[in-house]
């Protein structure tokens, strides 16, 4: 899976998640979950849950913390699907 | 020590219903008039080897949610919750209030009180205990407390309305919506909050319901007849229906009603919370009589109506072995014979017992009554209970006309805890 494919599925993954859907429209790889997207924080807890079962990996609770932007989330899983 | 001389009229401005019977006023009130049953087949229950397979569902729900709530609010919601969530919004434009939505300022001057019996039973039934005893905790994600805590319904519902009064959750078994307004009224009468959201939700968990089944209390007798299962005061009643949905009647001072020119649907004038003390023939399950009677008389007195003066009474009447002392009670606490028992229906004869929703979904069908000068029929009492017979004409069996001014609303539930709200037509 290529890092475009991989950001598709990051976006469709947290797209239920997002508060703010204008900035939807144009997602870069700098954009963070929490700010730019209103994601409450709590839910990042789910969307690493749905990271998993989507891409079928295991993403440890450190991993998990330094997930700030999208890039970070498809940085990441491209390193544990490689 | 409040100086009963500055006490505030309490007036109902706004009312939101999702009942097995109905979602808005005008389907609900419809369905109460033509004795629509809300009660169907449930094939779950059949499928879990319930004896009783039948019970009241608001439907549709699916098909409206998204109108209401959001997808990310939905992740996080179970059944009960976006029940409060669809009749609480409801209630609140209903009143005539400004603008929902993230971009809206906190109401200072709003709360809520929404109740529920059960709470969050199906979530944990379905999600939290199945994955915690496959020892996968971490995969419950961030949604469980918030969707399991007992305040699930009120906190959710305060968050979508901004609500920056005090936003809580009564419990008090089938007693639960009943209190919510009772209380609600109290904190308003007392100068403590201009409006209170006042209610009650139930989820629709065959979890929720199974203790009920097991103890023998539902109708196991009406799984092939759905529509006529749930049967208040008849001679065949073979238990309660187990019911879902939400009820809310937002509360408002007077002062307040009148400042914003809000339409007022009713006044309430009285209610009264106690417990029979699980003596005297009360127990966990049944209520001490002499608690009901001080309960009914207390609720009167504080209205400051005598006994005659209650033109019906809206039942708490569940089908069960309790429906002819209930009705014995209440003439007790009007101090009547039999036959001059005012006019008594059971609205649970159409949407089943809803639990800790019960009473607010009751009192919801009581203000409408009051409002639109009906009273409905009870359906499924054609063969009145032998020990209801003194009482036939006070049974209301077909929906009628109503000219009178004051309908009573009783509640009782486990725990030998007793409500009556008293509410009176609107006139300055």
């Amino acid at each position: 899976m290529n890092e475009a494919q991989i950001t598709e599925k990051v976006i469709a993954l947290v797209t239920p998640y997002v508060k703010n859907r204008e900035a939807l429209a144009h997602v870069t790889k700098d954009t963070t979950f929490l700010g730019d997207l209103g994601i409450n924080s709590a839910r990042l807890v789910d969307i690493v849950l749905a990271f998993e079962d989507e891409f079928g990996i295991e993403v440890s609770d450190d991993a998990a913390d330094s997930i700030a932007t999208v890039g970070d989330a498809v940085k990441l899983i491209g390193t544990l699907t490689a | 020590m409040v100086n009963s001389d500055t006490n505030e009229r309490v007036v109902i401005t706004g009312l939101g219903v999702l009942a097995p019977n109905g979602h808005g006023l005008d389907a609900y009130e419809a369905a109460l008039r033509g004795g629509v049953s809300g009660i169907r087949f449930i094939p779950k229950l059949a499928e879990q080897n319930f004896a009783c397979q039948v019970g009241g569902v608001p439907q549709g729900v699916d098909e409206i949610k998204g109108a209401y709530l959001g997808a990310d609010d939905l992740l996080a919601m179970n059944d009960a919750m976006i029940y409060a969530a669809i009749a609480g919004i409801d209630c609140w434009r209903d009143a005539g209030l400004r603008a929902i939505g993230p971009d809206a300022a906190v109401d200072w001057d709003t709360g809520a009180i929404i109740g529920t019996g059960i709470g969050g039973m199906q979530t944990i039934g379905e999600r939290l205990i199945p994955t915690v005893d496959k020892g996968r905790v971490r995969r419950l994600g961030s949604t469980m407390v918030e969707q399991v805590m007992c305040s699930a319904v009120s906190a959710k519902l305060g968050g979508l309305l901004a609500l920056g009064g005090q936003t809580t959750t009564n419990s008090s078994a089938c007693t639960t919506g009943t209190e919510a307004v009772i209380d609600a009224y109290h904190k308003i009468r007392t100068r403590q909050i201009a409006r209170m959201i006042a209610g009650g939700a139930e989820g629709a968990s065959h979890y929720t319901w199974s203790g009920f089944d097991a103890m023998k209390v539902l109708n196991s007798q009406s799984n092939d007849a759905p529509e006529r299962a749930s049967r208040p005061m008849s001679a065949t009643a073979a238990g309660f229906v187990p019911g879902s949905g939400a009820g809310m009647l937002m509360l408002e001072s007077l002062t307040s009603a009148q400042r914003r020119g809000a339409r007022i649907y009713a006044e309430v004038i009285g209610g009264q919370v106690n417990s029979g003390g699980q003596r005297d023939g009360g127990s966990m399950t049944a209520p001490n009589p002499d608690g009901v009677v001080r309960c009914i008389r207390a609720a009167l007195a504080g209205a400051g109506i005598e006994p005659g003066d209650v033109d019906a009474i809206n039942g708490h009447l569940t089908a069960t072995f309790a429906d002819p002392h209930e009705l014995e009670n209440w003439r007790r606490a009007l101090d009547v014979e039999a036959a001059r028992l005012p006019p008594i229906n059971a609205t649970k004869s159409m949407i089943g017992h809803a639990l800790g929703a019960a009473g607010a979904l009751e009192a919801v069908a009581t203000v409408l009554q009051l409002h639109h000068g009906f009273l409905h029929g009870s359906i499924n009492c054609e063969d009145l209970h032998p020990k209801i017979e003194p009482f036939r004409a006070s049974v209301v069996d077909r929906t009628r006309p109503f000219t009178g001014r004051i309908i009573a609303k009783s509640s009782f539930g486990f725990g030998d805890v007793n409500g009556c709200v008293v509410f009176r037509r609107w006139s300055h």
